[in-house]
This record gives C-alpha cells, sequence and structure tokens, in this order.
C-alpha cells in the first residue's frame, strides 16, 4: 500500500460511463486530511528535539493514546520501547541527522495498555527555504506480520547454522575414526631387517574417505623377510574391509608357505571364496616378495611375485635403474584359479628396490593437468636417483607427489627395500 | 596488521596543530564528528579513526575474545596513538568511547594529555545508590532491536563493508551505508557497552577533563553527568542545551564552542 498525501487519482478513462463516475466522485470525498487522518499507516511530525507537533488518528489509535496527550507532551521516543529508544539514539537519530532520510528501520511501539507493535519507521527532515532543519516527519508501518515471518527466517538462520556446526563436528570424529581405522590397515613402523635399509610413504587422497592401498614388510623364519605392496580396487568401508583382509590373509599365508606364488594363491582363493559370490565382487592387485641378506656377500635376493601390478622398480648403484617385468599376473581374487608372474633379482649394496601403486604413474600432469605421469617419466625420475638410499628415494618421492599438487587424486602407497652401502646399521622406519 | 589500515585512521586538520583525536561510540564510525571536524581543523591536526568492528575497520581484525571488554578497545586507541607515535593527544570520545579513553590515558599516559569526554556513562544499568537509566531487561531489548535491523544489513551492506576495492561503483552506495556494521560485531560492541561498570576507573584519571552531557539525554541521565564530574577530581562539566545521546550532531555549535574553550585552556 502506497502511503502519500494530496494525490489524488487521474481518471484513466473520460468515457467510462457512470459506475466509474460514482466511484471517482466517492474518491474525491476521501480529503487530504482524511486521508492524512485515517491513512493505513501511522505519521507524526516532530520538531528537530523529538517533540511531537502532529500525529495522526491511525497511529493515536494504536498507540491507545488521545492527541492532548501526545502533541507538545511527548517525544518520538517516548512511544518506543528501551530498546528501540536506544537503537534510536545509537543509529536511527545520527544516521537521520547526516542523510537527512532515513528509511526501514524495525522499533516497537509502546500502547497504553502494556502491548507493543512492532513497527518499520521511515523518517525524513524538512529544510527551510535557508536550508535549516525545521521539522522530522516519520511513517509507521505496522510491522506485526512481517517481523513474524522476519522472526522466522531467524530462527531458520540459527538452526541452519547450529546444524552446520555440528556437522562439521560430526565431520572431525568422522575423520578422527577413518584417520584411526586407516592406520590399523597400514603397519606402524617396519621392522628392523639385517642387511637391509627399508622405506616407506603412504599417501592418503582425501581425508574423508579411506583408501585401499597397503604394504606390509615382516619375517618369516630365521633368514627371510615378506613384503607386500598393493592396492584394492575401490575405496570407502568396502575396500578397507578388503584391505584388511588381504593384509592379514598375506601375513599368515607367508607363514605358512613364504613362497611368492603360494602366498598369492592361497590370498586369492580366499577373496574369490568371500567376494565371488556376494553379488559385489572385489579383488586386488598385489606384488609379493622375500628378501633374504647374505651376510657373507653383503648382498639381498630377491624372489616376488605379481598378481595384476605394475611392475616394480630395481635401482641400482652405478647410476642405472629398470623395470623388473612381471607379465600376465592376473587380478587376485577374480577367477578361482589364477596364474602369478613371478620375477628375481639380486640387490648389491646401492641397490634399491622401488614398489609402488598407480597413484603415483597415474597422477595428472602438465599445465592443464591432461597427461599422465607415466611409467617413463617413474622411471626417469627414478634413473635420477639411482644409486641413493631408500630413505633418500622415498623422500624425493615424497616431494615429487606433494609437487603433483590436486594432479594427485588417488592414494599412493611407497615402499623401498635396498642394501646399504656401507656397514652402517639399517634402519627401519615409515615417513608420513 | 597495519593500524592505520585496520582502524581506518584519517588524519586532517592543521599538521602542526596539537593533537585531537576523536573516538566514536557504540552505533555509528567516525562520521559521526562530521560537523566538529571544520571547527577544529584550522588550528588542530585531526585523527579520526573506527574501532575494529565498525566502520570501515579491517573485519578480519576482529574477535570476540578482545572485542568483549572496553580493554581491547581501549588497545585500539593506545596503537593508533603508537601507530602515529602521538604525545599529550587530546582524547575526545562520544558515549562509551569517553570511557575508553580513560582507559587508554591510564594504560598510555604519555600519549594522552586531556580528555573529553562527550555524553559519557561509567555504568548505563542501575545499580544499589546509582541511577544508571537502564535495567538489564532493556539492554536486552536493545540487543533484540540489533537483532531485528539485521536482514536489511547482511545482503546488501555485506559487500560494500567488507571492502572491494576492484569495485569503485560501490562507493556512492558506502556513502548511504556509512555506519552499516556487522550485526554480529555490534552485538559484542552492545554488550560490551551497555553491561559495562567503569565506575572505579573514572578514579584513574590523572588529566585535564572537560565533562560534556546534554540536558535531555535518553542514554546518559544528568545524574550520571554529575556522577563522572565528581568522580573526576579537577574536571569540568559543561551541561548543553541538547536533546538526545548525540550533541556534536544535534547540538554541534553549543558542542564545538565547549570543546574549543578547553582546547584553548589547555594551551
Amino acid at each position: 500500500m502506497m502511503c502519500r498525501i494530496g494525490q489524488q487519482p487521474e481518471p484513466q478513462d473520460a468515457g467510462g460511463g457512470r459506475t466509474s463516475d460514482a466511484v471517482f466522485a466517492a474518491l474525491l470525498e476521501d480529503s487530504a486530511e482524511e486521508l492524512y487522518e485515517f491513512a493505513p499507516c501511522g505519521y507524526l511530525s516532530t520538531l528537530m528535539d523529538g517533540t511531537i507537533a502532529k500525529i495522526n488518528r491511525t497511529l493515536l489509535d494504536w498507540l491507545g493514546l488521545e492527541r492532548e496527550a501526545v502533541v507538545g507532551r511527548m517525544r518520538f521516543t517516548d512511544l518506543l520501547t528501551v530498546g528501540g529508544k536506544l537503537y534510536h539514539e545509537t543509529h536511527f537519530a545520527p544516521l537521520l541527522r547526516m542523510r537527512g532520510e532515513i528509511s526501514g528501520i524495525a522499533l516497537e511501539i509502546k500502547q497504553a495498555d502494556g502491548g507493543r507493535i512492532p513497527v518499520l519507521a521511515s523518517s525524513a527532515v524538512k529544510h527551510g527555504s535557508t536550508g535549516e532543519p525545521l521539522l522530522i516527519r516519520t511513517t509507521l508501518f505496522d510491522a506485526r506480520d512481517r517481523r513474524a515471518y522476519e522472526a522466522e527466517l531467524l530462527r531458520g538462520r540459527k538452526a541452519a547454522e547450529e546444524a552446520r556446526k555440528r556437522a562439521e563436528a560430526d565431520r572431525a570424529r568422522l575423520q578422527e575414526a577413518l584417520a584411526v581405522l586407516q592406520q590399523s590397515l597400514l603397519p606402524d613402523s617396519l621392522p628392523t631387517v639385517p642387511g637391509v635399509e627399508a622405506a616407506a610413504y603412504y599417501h592418503t587422497a582425501s581425508p574423508d574417505r579411506l583408501g585401499g592401498d597397503f604394504y606390509d614388510v615382516f619375517p618369516v623364519d630365521g633368514k627371510r623377510f615378506a613384503f607386500f605392496l598393493g592396492d584394492v580396487c575401490g575405496k570407502g568401508p568396502e575396500a578397507a574391509a578388503l584391505t584388511s583382509l588381504t593384509r592379514y590373509t598375506l601375513r599368515a599365508a607367508a607363514l605358512h608357505d613364504p613362497d611368492p606364488v603360494a602366498a598369492l594363491t592361497t590370498l586369492n582363493k580366499v577373496l574369490h571364496e568371500r567376494y565371488a559370490g556376494s553379488g559385489d565382487p572385489r579383488y586386488c592387485t598385489a606384488v609379493f616378495g622375500t628378501i633374504e641378506p647374505d651376510a657373507a656377500t653383503g648382498e639381498a635376493a630377491i624372489h616376488l611375485a605379481s598378481g595384476g601390478h605394475p611392475p616394480v622398480l630395481v635401482l641400482r648403484a652405478d647410476g642405472t635403474a629398470g623395470y623388473l617385468p612381471t607379465p600376465g599376473g592376473l587380478l587376485v581374487g577374480v577367477l578361482p584359479d589364477a596364474r602369478f608372474a613371478t620375477a628375481g633379482t639380486t640387490l648389491a649394496p646401492g641397490d634399491t628396490l622401488l614398489l609402488y601403486t598407480d597413484g603415483l604413474t597415474e597422477a595428472r600432469v602438465g599445465e592443464d593437468r591432461t597427461s599422465l605421469y607415466g611409467d617413463d617419466g617413474l622411471l626417469r625420475f627414478a634413473t635420477g636417483h639411482a644409486g641413493r638410499s631408500p630413505h633418500a628415494l622415498i623422500r624425493a618421492l615424497t616431494g615429487l607427489l606433494d609437487g603433483f599438487g590436486d594432479g594427485l587424486d588417488d592414494d599412493t602407497a611407497l615402499l623401498a627395500l635396498g642394501v646399504p652401502t656401507s656397514s652402517s646399521l639399517s634402519s627401519a622406519t615409515r615417513s608420513h | 596488521m597495519d593500524v592505520v589500515r585496520r582502524n581506518n585512521v584519517t588524519v586532517t586538520g592543521n599538521p602542526h596543530g596539537p593533537v585531537v583525536v576523536l573516538a566514536h561510540g557504540f552505533g555509528c564510525d567516525q562520521n559521526m564528528w562530521r560537523l566538529t571536524v571544520p571547527a577544529l581543523a584550522r588550528d588542530h591536526r585531526i585523527v579520526l579513526f573506527d574501532y575494529v568492528g565498525s566502520g570501515r575497520s579491517e573485519p578480519s581484525a576482529f574477535s570476540e575474545e578482545r572485542y568483549g571488554t572496553l580493554d581491547g578497545y581501549a588497545r585500539d586507541v593506545v596503537e593508533v596513538c603508537e601507530a602515529l607515535d602521538l604525545r599529550d593527544a587530546v582524547f575526545v570520545g562520544h558515549s562509551v568511547s569517553a570511557m575508553i579513553g580513560v582507559l587508554a590515558a591510564d594504560a598510555a599516559p604519555e600519549r594522552i594529555g586531556a580528555l573529553v569526554m562527550v555524553a559519557p556513562s561509567p555504568r548505563y544499568i542501575d545499580d544499589d545508590g546509582y541511577r544508571g537509566g537502564f535495567t538489564a531487561r532493556d539492554i536486552d531489548e536493545l540487543l533484540e532491536s540489533l537483532e531485528s535491523n539485521y536482514l536489511g544489513w547482511s545482503s546488501a551492506m555485506a559487500p560494500v563493508i567488507m571492502g572491494n576495492p576492484d569495485r569503485p561503483e560501490l562507493g556512492e552506495e558506502l556513502e548511504n551505508s556509512f555506519c552499516a556494521t556487522d550485526p554480529e560485531m555490534a552485538r559484542v560492541f552492545a554488550r560490551t557497552t551497555f553491561l559495562s561498570d567503569s565506575r572505579d576507573d573514572l578514579k584513574k584519571v590523572r588529566v585535564p577533563t572537560l565533562v560534556l552531557e546534554c540536558t535531555d539525554d535518553v542514554i546518559a541521565p544528568r545524574e550520571v553527568g554529575a556522577f563522572v564530574h565528581d568522580a573526576i577530581a579537577g574536571s569540568t562539566l559543561v551541561t548543553l542545551e541538547a536533546t538526545g545521546h548525540c550533541p556534536h550532531l544535534s547540538a554541534p555549535d553549543a558542542t564545538n564552542a565547549a570543546i574549543t574553550r578547553f582546547l584553548a585552556a589547555l594551551r
């Protein structure tokens, strides 16, 4: 509803007929004075100090006051609640003074019977011919419905804010639980292998999701240590369950028979039995091997088998590097009887064996992040670091992974086993 | 952080004159001194600023912990004085800022040499044998008023206040919204202001002090002006023929005359 004084409607159509003539006649009866007194909003004129000089009937009715009690006796702020008075003094009045007008401010007026009416107040200063302020005109709109609606909005906003805080707390708790669970899928630290240096690194792509990469190193008998590294299909809780099953199956199988093909065959049977008929077929790729240091020669013999996993890299002390091919090995857990590819090598002092998951080779690189880092990229990098110790190699690779930034969107596991060049004690730690 | 930027510090007036710091109260910003600056500019170097959380101060500098006490605001004053290396400045504080000035002068006596307290109140809520003019319930009502004038702010004003150096077209809009304040920060300032009790701090004042009160102030009634005057030994009380809590806006001539007289007597 517009709220203006002295505007008279213009006839739209001279030939509008008898009915509209009657309507206009009735409207013309609505004098400016009547419009002022009974307008559907409150009108108020005050002196510059706030003393009320003129007030309309509508507002007097809202207030439950008589004109004589108000005009010349009360100030605008006297009509307001105390909170409204404070707001008026600290915000409304200063702004009105400086800008000459102010609009749409939410205030509450007090009624004689103790009730309150929320209003939206707008004021404008009338200036004299020389620019001096003369009086303040104020319009008050009944804002009961609107304020109820706004209160709803504010309540909604507060509820949303609380829900957001709760969700954040829940998320933090979940991430904490996931981190603990993730840790349980990986060894706390690598064991000390006499005559061998071992280092590992695990990159988690998303703190929200459990990853599906795994690795481990553990003793199997007096002479040998077993090691494995792999990648289960998928992510999240189901993948984590599969990872857990895989890790403990390989450890148990290796204690029974540390032959690499035997260990992977046992794993294949277990996974196939567990998942083939479940309607949710799941599998993994893995490299399983044994390392047997020879104190007499200072070398270590490697025997390994691969089930569908990318070939391991051997970095030699002389500065060369090459893949140790394991072609034709099948994914572990897909078929009831699987064939696995075997390979072997001997690590001399200064040589290092590197196992990795495809998060590394499938990192997206280049300006537009469209090309993959790839086997060739990794081979070049490895050649550049051949002759370095396993720890130095893992540190360099960690730097490489960090450099991929958001081009690295998958979990990545790295495991390096090497024979130290000097007689220095081998250490076994895992970097994070 | 750069304090000058953080507190939106403006320096104007006579660069060789004695320094006057003008500090706004709760509800607006340094624009409140628009009618005061011209009267003092010829003979004084004038320093204006916005408290963090008000006007065009740096929003990221706000913390509820610091600005939940008047001491936090007093630190703003001291830090502005230090940033400009002010000495013996006259601190003119409106409303709650008058009390903030008392705290700042106590914390950094070498920086502040005199106080002008415009419509001060050391405690707004009534207490045994003390009439501040308000009850605790009244203050809750003010906080509600702030809340109900919240909706219009956040959508329209936030981008302007948050600073948009890349969008100069917002400047004009800013002209119309200079007293807009982030409601969350205003709420903290309101709570800190109206729940404060600085009556004991008045006794610490050791500098020449002018107390300006209004004949008809809803927020700081005359009893409060008398209380402040009594508590500060040697202070001068001037009662301005003015209605409301902002005599520097409603009665600028009388206010400026009183301040100018006080400044002249300091020389």
